[in-house]
């Protein structure tokens, strides 16, 4: 073999060594791709049809002698009246057939437990109704939600024990009398979280979420960009610095449970605070967000050439106003994108709230960062966990939302880097 | 420094504030079996009285009477949730922080049942039978020795020659506890070679009752009893443990095996046949009661024949009631805040 056959020969499997390298990343890449689509799309799938909920139309006469026997329009007995015995006057008045007690009990459990609480919203808001015959629409329940979606076949719920024969006839009628029909769930935007899949919301969560993440980010973006500053302008390079250096390093990858841990014995033990409360929930989170923001700080802050510090220091700038003029707005983009990336992490993150008290069923939308609140994801896992089978679509729609929200969040990071990086 | 020195004052401001806060909700901790439970009681309390919702924590029986018992004030939940009874134990360190009083109201039973899915047939177990099939070491020919059974034939000529595999919840799970006492410590001592331990070597014997096979036959599924059932549609030759409302939830797709001659029907629970069921319970803090507004009230509506009947809306989210006439005595001493004593 000549030397020059042989070179070509290496050269050749060089090429193809590469052509194989190539190959491997892109398979690497199509293979996370096509996982994520898999992710998302049975998600979507699954979801999706959470965001419609069905509606039933009824001719209801509140009737005053069940409401309100001794006409005394006294709130507490308008709170505690048998909404349920109006609701299903109004049902048998459509289908007067139903006459024993176990087939009243069938036909009342077309409608959901929340028509009552329509009802009972109407007359707490304006007594005068009551003795009136109004239209309402009130929800209907969970097995005719999940039939008319087809997410439950007839044959699904005679042999689960969830309807009979009888109530399909009802339910076919009222669709044929067009009294049964699919809207937008806007419930699910504005309710706190039930035990009816069918009245269960996010908004009780969202708020949660929101208010924790804002003591996370007033308590965690001051507190690391100070620390960062610190550590990277100011502070000597000695033993110390090292091993703070190293143990912030470390915290950053800590299991986040054990931040649970210590704010159930700090802030929880120690100090004194509230049990499930945001602000509680929002600073476990800031500790577990700092180590993030102190790094992404740090390395924002060296990334500034060092001619600009020269330069100001050239031009008798003092040290405080090299960093505030100069190196921290040119950093600024930075920390805010590894801030928000901080901030998303901790918008997912549900065992640390575990041990303060946040996995807890939360109907009332917390009004301040001191009141029960719980977070989307524990919203989930709780929906996750609960043995109704229209819980299901509800999980991966408050799934969906949470992914919403970290893609505008991310997005926004994307977006400030974009706008404001700086290259040298 | 200065926004350090700053924002450390803030938290300490905020922090004082906390120590002042009252409470106008009241608070309620304890087991992932009666939360489903207890939530609907929560939501139905909030919704018709002027109190404000409830709010319940899900920590599991042990970790929620540890709350309960952490001392009287604001800071400490009003109620506990309980898959079993309160031990004495956790009564005495009750006291020990200064809750000395305190309303035992047992609200019902929960089945647990072992289900497989419906496109196999039907298991016909007796409790002995499940634990030779389960229980890491078992007694054959006078010795006690690893479990060598792989398939149900094995263990009895009349169960059918599949493979051992059965799906259950982790050791953290209140399910699990209850279904160790109530099958496999149950029938430990039925084994001569087993009860004889019990004299010789208790910790032994005490092991040897309660070990579940890590060997691949009984899976630890986690907590979450959704997954199992959609596992055992998946697989029709495992058999699954959990809670009798998820089987009550989810019957188009399993169905519960036959324990001792039994299936786990709402009658036979509610009964007392079907040998696999447990009480629920709940655990008032007399000295909130007053102090924490609409406590009362909530135990009224617990109680409250449309609450926990034979047709109240817990019947229907899967609890079993108690019978009728032990309700009425239930439901008096209850509202009646009698304190337990055990």
């Amino acid at each position: 073999m000549t030397r020059a056959e042989d070179t070509a020969r290496r050269l050749k499997r060089r090429h193809r060594a590469e052509k194989r390298f190539r190959l491997y990343g892109i398979g690497a890449v199509t293979s996370a791709l096509v996982v994520l689509a898999l992710l998302l799309g049975t998600i979507i799938v699954n979801g999706s049809s959470a965001f419609t909920t069905t509606e039933m139309r009824l001719t209801v006469f509140l009737d005053p002698a069940v409401i309100d026997p001794d006409a005394k329009k006294n709130r507490d007995d308008l709170l505690q009246a048998d909404y349920g015995a109006i609701v299903l006057a109004a049902l048998q008045k459509r289908f007067p057939e139903a006459t024993g007690r176990s087939e009243r009990l069938q036909l009342l459990k077309l409608a959901s437990p929340g028509a009552r609480d329509v009802l009972r919203d109407m007359v707490m808001a304006d007594p005068a109704v009551i003795g009136k015959t109004v239209e309402v629409s009130v929800p209907a329940s969970d097995n005719i939600d999940l039939l008319r979606k087809g997410k439950m076949t007839k044959a699904q719920a005679v042999s689960g024990g969830k309807m009979n024969e009888r109530q399909f006839a009802w339910y076919d009628k009222l669709a044929a009398d067009g009294l049964v029909r699919g809207t937008f769930n806007t419930r699910f935007f504005t309710a706190g979280a039930s035990r009816e899949p069918e009245l269960a919301g996010i908004w009780s969560a969202v708020v949660g979420s929101f208010m924790t993440l804002a003591v996370t980010l007033v308590v965690a973006f001051p507190l690391g960009v100070a620390a960062a500053i610190y550590l990277q302008e100011f502070a000597p390079k000695n033993r110390w610095t090292d091993m703070i250096e190293v143990n912030i390093n470390n915290l950053a990858a800590v299991p986040s449970i054990v931040f649970g841990l210590l704010g159930l014995a700090v802030f929880l033990n120690y100090m004194g605070l509230p049990r499930s409360a945001p602000l509680v929930g929002g600073l476990v989170l800031a500790l577990m967000t700092l180590p993030t923001i102190i790094i992404a700080a740090r390395s924002a802050m060296q990334a500034v050439p060092p001619s600009i510090r020269d330069a100001a220091v050239g031009l008798g700038a003092s040290p405080l106003q090299v960093v505030a003029h100069h190196v921290l707005p040119l950093a600024m983009p930075g920390i805010l994108t590894g801030s928000i990336i901080g901030m998303a992490r901790a918008l997912g993150e549900t065992a640390p709230l575990l041990m303060i008290g946040m996995v807890a069923f939360i109907v009332d939308a917390p009004t301040s960062p001191m009141s029960p609140a719980t977070v989307l994801p524990v919203q989930v896992y709780l929906w996750a966990d609960s043995p109704e089978r229209a819980f299901a679509e509800k999980t991966a729609a408050a799934v969906l939302v949470l992914l919403a929200f970290l893609i505008v969040m991310n997005g926004l990071a994307i977006y400030l880097r974009r706008k404001f990086e700086r290259r040298w | 420094m200065t926004r350090n020195t700053l924002a450390l004052a803030a938290m300490a401001a905020i922090a004082f504030a906390g120590a002042a806060h009252a409470r106008d909700q009241i608070h309620i901790v304890g087991s992932s079996t009666v939360f489903p439970f207890a939530t609907k009681v929560v939501e139905e309390f909030g919704k018709t009285t002027k109190y404000k919702t409830p709010v319940i924590e899900s920590t599991g029986s042990g970790g929620g009477i540890k709350l309960f018992c952490s001392g009287v004030g604001v800071n400490t939940p009003d109620i506990a949730n309980a898959s079993r009874r309160i031990k004495a134990s956790e009564v005495r360190a009750c006291a020990k922080n200064g809750v000395s009083a305190i309303t035992e109201v047992k609200i019902g039973f929960d089945g647990i049942v072992l289900a497989n899915s419906k496109k196999a047939p039907t298991y016909n177990l007796s409790r002995k039978q499940i634990f030779l099939a389960l229980a890491k070491e078992v007694p054959v020919n006078g010795k006690i020795v690893k479990n060598p059974y792989k398939s149900w034939k094995q263990i009895d000529a009349s169960l059918p020659d599949t493979k051992i595999e059965v799906l259950g919840p982790p050791p953290t799970s209140g399910t699990r506890d209850a279904f160790v006492e109530l099958v496999m410590e149950h029938s430990a001592d039925e084994f001569p070679e087993i009860k004889a331990l019990k004299a010789s070597d208790k910790n032994r014997h005490k092991q040897v009752a309660s070990a579940l096979r890590e060997d691949g036959a009984f899976i630890e599924a986690g907590e979450n009893d959704n997954l199992i059932v959609q596992k055992l549609e998946a697989n029709p030759a495992a058999l699954g443990i959990f809670g009798f409302s998820y089987l009550d939830q989810n019957k188009d797709k399993v169905h519960g095996s036959i324990v001792e001659g039994q299936s786990p029907t709402f009658e036979a629970i509610a009964d007392g046949k079907y040998p696999v069921s447990r009480s629920l319970y709940f655990y008032v803090k007399n000295a909130h009661v007053g102090k924490i507004p609409g406590i009362d009230a909530y135990i009224r509506e617990f109680t409250a024949e449309k609450a926990w009947g034979d047709t109240g809306y817990l019947a229907e989210k899967g609890l079993i009631p108690l019978p009728a006439t032990e309700r009425r005595g239930a439901a008096k001493a209850a509202q009646g805040l009698k304190p337990l004593r055990m």
